[in-house]
């Protein structure tokens, strides 16, 4: 017989469920309870382009030492959905435990002998407690939380603390649950092999770590960062994010003597409407951004190319989904990098701002509307479903109340009266940033026709050659300024001596990191670079230069940051090797380490880390 | 003419008007169009109407998107910002504009080819989220930049200057209008300045979404026998169910509907309106009778111009959307930033 896998505070939990059953809330219910316990979680909701009926997933990593990438694998399996029984009970690991509704029969054939069956008769203990068929299905997923938390050693106290925030002032939902978590609880104490040789142990190692997701994180972001305007249209997986910016402003930005609304929200007819009410906005000096994805960044194109040419600060948060097309509306990728980058036709380049997780998503997307106003350009915001729809568990959100925020260089009315040139398109500073003026500023003075032909230094229209390089010349630099204005790139050096460089960036971030945990210990002695901006900072060609061989790690199919690499920062292709991902689920640390650690040996000599 | 630079030199007899400005100071560049076009017209009478209004030119935002007609922009109030856009996509940067800053005066200056084809969308949309704006389509029924080819609002089987009958159903904007609540809809002819001057002082004064419609005959590709927006055909088919004039000030005045007679209607803003009936049962407050009747007109062949309809009540997007006062471009940190002890809080929520 196959020895069960036993581990404490390290293993995946993989629910799977029927959309639209209401096992979202009982699911997240189960996760934040280990939480609680101090034990670090990362769940990942897999769900379909549908409102009911159809698979749904939600994978939940269990791991004291907090590394929060998908781990790939799983050691228990709730089975809920007939429908995918066959795919869920494959994907157990050898020694893996099932977790069933046994209510019906099922024959011999349908399990596996390498695993541990638990069969608890969920359908059977809902109909004989409840007559109504909703309570029916949403307590059958409460009494399952109520086994799990007997067969891992979840503590019945946290999940009950959960419930009791979440119930507050409705005290029959509140008993409900609780008596449904026990019901669930009792049985498995009584009747099942509690526990698991998978269990909980309380630890410390959540401390004043959030748990949040990173929609809602630039949401916030944005409130904090000053948008007052925001133009969207839906498109999974960006929806959620316009509607945290639109709760969080109900609550934060109300006028407190009128409870008017200190900002402005439209849901456009389309994504054209919204990124054109965003150029509209920013052009009349309001910050202003949408949120969509890679559908919407194809219909927005030539609206950011206007943006690119006319200089127009916005910012565009992108939440990267499967592509091309429809693609894979909920399935994670970091394809529509070069899309972003050169969006629009003729010559552009755009400013790529790519964070990790929640925490950085707030921070990058507070940041987006300084950049766009001191760059008077389009900034992306470049998360994906993998950070923007699932609930991390990250760094506290930090704010610098004293820091104001940089409005770019504005052309005044005191400064026109004082006889200031105004020119909009001149280079005044050498950074190839011009002065703007604000709509209705002087009755006389800095008046201008914004347009997306060409122009001279002064706004005059005009199709002379050496005019319309001078522009894009200036537009060039202005690209070359950003660099220093950018968040710079993130080393990670684990040896002085090591020869292999990994570049990776965006929601690859905690999978990199337990992978170069995982190298260090195998002793394959990797150093890498997190790459939080493009333009790229110099620190990245040096970090090139020093290595052998570097790795580029993405999860697209085309190897996108690495053409940027090679055609920007001008770094030879012959050392730049990819490793790439892009099956829509998100990267894992098995698939890095398994990667490098092959290719590895034909790149460089194995040595082993000092 | 387009190689001459415009004077800058004023006469010093220039009347000025209650804001301190003389007709020049509307005034844009040369305009680049061709001599003759009902275009150059129009940006006469946004000149004259702006300057009769005593509005301050810089507080005007002129904005247009690509064609013939969004070029005009740059040819009148010389002092504004203007913003040529992209085809068929003013009406949504308008929007976002008007949002960041409501207190400057919204002028949206569109073609056929721009709001009836490529913007179709953009152009409903706006004015069913009720954008506070006045939307002048210059409407000539073809493609001048590109030589000629129909454009949407171009009538079923009339004839291009090639010869070709345009073979599909026209978009009517007017009807469009009315049937998405805006709060003003007028037809005008570029030709009758008379008619179209006081139409767009009354579009200016009026809240909400202004939308005017005004045929205006591209003398290059669109002026020939066969054509239904020609001057000789406009002229000919043109069918006014009433003039305007303005009355400045806020007394009340007494309406009197006595069919043909004059009557007077007070706006939103105080100002007067005084409207000459020439259709007796045309009542421009009454948008289902509007839609009927221009639509039967239609079915005549007659070209209804003149207010066709002016809302009772009108409101614009900042009061559904409740915004501040002051307008969001001029909010600063202090308002906008919720600061640290709410993000801790926050952070509090969220473990």
């Amino acid at each position: 017989m196959t020895p069960s896998i036993t581990s404490v505070n390290d293993f995946v939990v993989k629910f799977a469920n029927v959309n639209g059953s209401g096992s979202a809330s009982a699911n997240e219910l189960f996760a934040r309870s280990i939480l609680r316990m101090g034990v670090p979680v990362s769940p990942r909701n897999i769900f379909p382009s549908n409102i009911q009926g159809l698979p749904t997933w939600y994978e939940v990593r269990v791991n004291e030492k907090g590394y929060q990438g998908r781990r790939g694998g799983v050691d228990l399996m709730v089975a809920m959905n007939p429908q995918t029984w066959d795919a869920d009970v494959k994907e157990i690991e050898t020694g893996g435990y099932l977790f069933y509704d046994n209510s019906k029969e099922l024959p011999p054939h349908k399990f596996r002998p390498d695993i541990t069956v638990i069969g608890m008769p969920l359908t059977n203990i809902c109909n004989a407690t409840y007559t109504d068929p909703r309570q029916r299905q949403l307590f059958k997923n409460i009494i399952y939380i109520g086994a799990l938390s007997a067969l891992l050693e979840l503590d019945p106290a946290a999940i009950e603390q959960l419930f009791t925030e979440q119930y507050k002032g409705k005290e029959a939902l509140l008993a409900s649950n609780v008596k449904a978590l026990h019901l669930g609880r009792d049985y498995a104490l009584a009747n099942l092999p509690c526990p698991l040789g998978i269990r909980l142990q309380p630890a410390d190692n959540v401390g004043n770590k959030i748990f949040t997701d990173g929609n809602s994180a630039a949401a916030l972001g944005a409130v904090y960062g000053g948008a007052s305007v925001c133009a969207w249209y839906p498109i999974t997986p960006s929806s959620s994010l316009a509607e945290a910016f639109m709760s969080y402003c109900k609550k934060l930005r109300a006028e407190p003597t009128t409870g008017k609304h200190r900002y402005a929200i439209v849901q456009g007819e389309d994504e054209l409407a919204s990124i054109g009410i965003a150029i509209g906005a920013g052009w009349n000096g309001a910050r202003s951004f949408t949120a969509t994805s890679g559908p919407g960044i194809s219909l927005m194109t030539e609206f950011i190319g206007l943006a690119y040419f006319a200089e127009i600060p916005v910012v565009l948060i992108n939440v990267q989904r499967g592509g091309p097309s429809t693609g894979m509306p909920t399935r994670t990728q970091q394809s529509d990098v070069l899309a972003c980058a050169y969006a629009s036709h003729g010559d552009t380049k755009h400013v790529l701002l790519f964070p990790e997780d929640p925490t950085e998503c707030f921070e990058f997307s507070g940041a987006a509307f300084d950049l766009a106003e001191r760059l008077q350009t389009p900034i992306f915001v470049m998360t994906d479903l993998d950070i923007g729809m699932n609930t991390r568990l990250c760094r506290p959100f930090k704010w610098d109340e004293t820091k104001a925020y940089d409005r770019g260089k504005v052309m005044t009315y005191e400064r026109l009266e004082e006889g200031a040139d105004f020119g909009r398109y001149l280079d005044v500073e050498g950074d190839g940033i011009p002065y703007r003026t604000y709509p209705g500023t002087h009755p006389t003075k800095g008046g201008y026709f914004t347009r997306g032909t060409t122009k001279d230094r002064y706004a005059r229209y005009t199709e002379a050659g050496p005019d319309y390089i001078d522009n894009m010349q200036r537009l060039l630099q202005k690209f070359e300024t950003a660099k220093s204005l950018v968040p710079q790139p993130v080393v990670h050096t684990t040896s002085p001596s090591a020869q292999i460089g990994v570049i990776y960036y965006g929601s690859t971030s905690p999978a990199m990191q337990e992978a170069l945990d995982v190298l260090t210990a195998q002793g394959l002695a990797v150093n890498a670079i997190r790459i939080r901006a493009y333009p790229f900072a110099q620190t990245v060609n040096d970090f090139v230069n020093a290595h052998t061989s570097v790795f580029v790690i993405e999860q697209n199919r085309d190897a996108q940051l690495k053409t940027l690499l090679v055609t920007d920062a001008k770094l030879d292709p012959a050392k730049l090797i990819s490793l790439l991902h892009y099956d829509g689920t998100p990267i894992t640390a098995r698939f890095i380490v398994d990667r490098i650690t092959q290719q590895a040996r034909t790149v460089v000599p194995l040595k082993k880390a000092s | 003419m387009t190689y001459l630079a415009k004077p800058k030199l004023h006469h010093p007899s220039l009347v000025k008007n209650q804001a301190g400005y003389t007709r020049r100071d509307y005034e844009g560049k040369i305009s680049t169009l061709c001599a003759g076009c009902g275009h150059d017209s129009i940006s006469a009478s946004i000149i004259q109407a702006c300057w009769e209004l005593d509005i301050q030119p810089h507080r005007v935002a002129k904005l247009s998107g690509i064609g013939c007609s969004s070029k005009t922009p740059d040819y009148f109030l010389g002092n504004s910002h203007g913003f040529n856009t992209v085809h068929g996509r003013m009406p949504s940067v308008l929007t976002g504009a008007n949002l960041a800053n409501r207190e400057l005066l919204y002028l949206g200056v569109s073609g056929d080819g721009d709001s009836a084809s490529i913007g179709l969308g953009q152009f409903a949309h706006c004015i069913r989220r009720g954008v506070n704006m006045v939307y002048i389509v210059e409407n000539n029924g073809v493609y001048g930049l590109t030589k000629g080819q129909f454009s949407a609002t171009a009538s079923k089987g009339s004839k291009s200057k090639r010869g070709v009958l345009n073979p599909d159903e026209p978009v009517d904007l007017v009807g469009m209008a009315l049937l998405l609540k805006a709060t003003f809809v007028a037809r005008a002819f570029s030709g009758d300045k008379k008619q179209l001057v006081p139409l767009i002082k009354a579009a200016i004064q009026n809240p909400g979404p202004s939308f005017i419609d005004i045929i205006s005959p591209c003398v290059a590709f669109n002026n020939h026998e066969g054509s239904t927006k020609s001057y000789d055909y406009v002229r000919e088919h043109n069918s006014a169910v009433n003039r305007l004039d303005i009355i400045e000030g806020r007394d009340e005045i007494t309406a009197d509907y006595a069919p043909g007679e004059v009557i007077n209607i007070t706006q939103h803003d105080g100002s007067v309106l005084r409207m000459r009936k020439l259709a007796p049962d045309y009542d421009p407050t009454d948008r289902i009778k509007a839609m009927n009747y221009v639509q039967e007109r239609a079915a005549e062949g007659e070209i209804v111009t003149g207010l066709l309809y002016l809302a009772p009540e009108a409101a614009d997007l900042h009061q559904y959307l409740n915004t501040v006062d002051t307008p969001l471009n001029q909010l600063g940190a202090s308002e906008l930033c919720p600061g640290t002890a709410h993000l801790e809080a926050i952070n509090a929520s969220l473990r």
